[in-house]
């Protein structure tokens, strides 16, 4: 079995994962869990980025994930400072 | 050389799955970063390094290098972020 016959069940598989990440976005008690399940969806890209870069040789999506996983991370510093600031934060 | 990287293909997704059902299972927030962001980064990890195998050539295996580099840095400080920030609204760590 080639290495390249796994890749789209990888990714299949990494999909599953994301399917499953948006139960916690339902039911996710705090704004917290919610993004959590973003930083999971942050990560799954970029890992979902990388195989498709290596089947579809493309090298272009390389740096696509490189920009998810910035991305991700801006998003959860902006969602602490801007949403959830503590009760006695002045914002 | 081929077997190594399914193996770690295997193993990075494996622990992308730990990573899922940590963030489904665990009670609280503070336990489901635990498990989200160790197991993202190391199944990641895993995953890019398989990749990285299979690709042959330095340079593209430096580039998800470095791409795992950044995820490791931003998933370390973006949990540290959001656990502090729950800390600061009473959100106290699951106790039995």
């Amino acid at each position: 079995m080639t290495i390249d016959a796994v890749h789209p069940w990888l990714a299949l598989f990494l999909l599953a994962n994301l399917l499953a990440g948006l139960w916690r976005v339902l039911t996710g008690p705090t704004a917290a869990d919610r993004m959590l399940s973003t930083q999971l969806f942050g990560t799954t890209a970029v890992a979902l980025l990388a195989i498709e870069a290596d089947t579809r040789a493309m090298p272009a999506l390389r740096d696509v994930a490189l920009v998810f996983a910035l991305l991700a991370a801006i998003t959860a510093v902006a969602f602490v400072r801007r949403v959830w600031q503590p009760r006695e934060g002045s914002k | 050389m081929n077997w190594l990287a399914l193996a770690s293909l295997a193993l990075g997704a494996f622990f992308f799955l730990a990573g899922t059902v940590g963030l489904l299972r665990f009670p609280d927030v503070h336990s489901r970063l635990h498990a989200l962001t160790k197991a993202d980064n190391v199944g990641l990890g895993f995953l890019l390094f398989g990749l990285a195998l299979e690709v042959g050539s330095p340079l593209v295996g430096a580039k998800l290098f470095v791409i795992w580099c950044l995820v490791l840095l931003a998933s370390a400080s973006v949990s540290h972020v959001i656990a502090r920030a729950a800390l600061r609204r009473g959100v106290e760590p699951w106790q039995r």
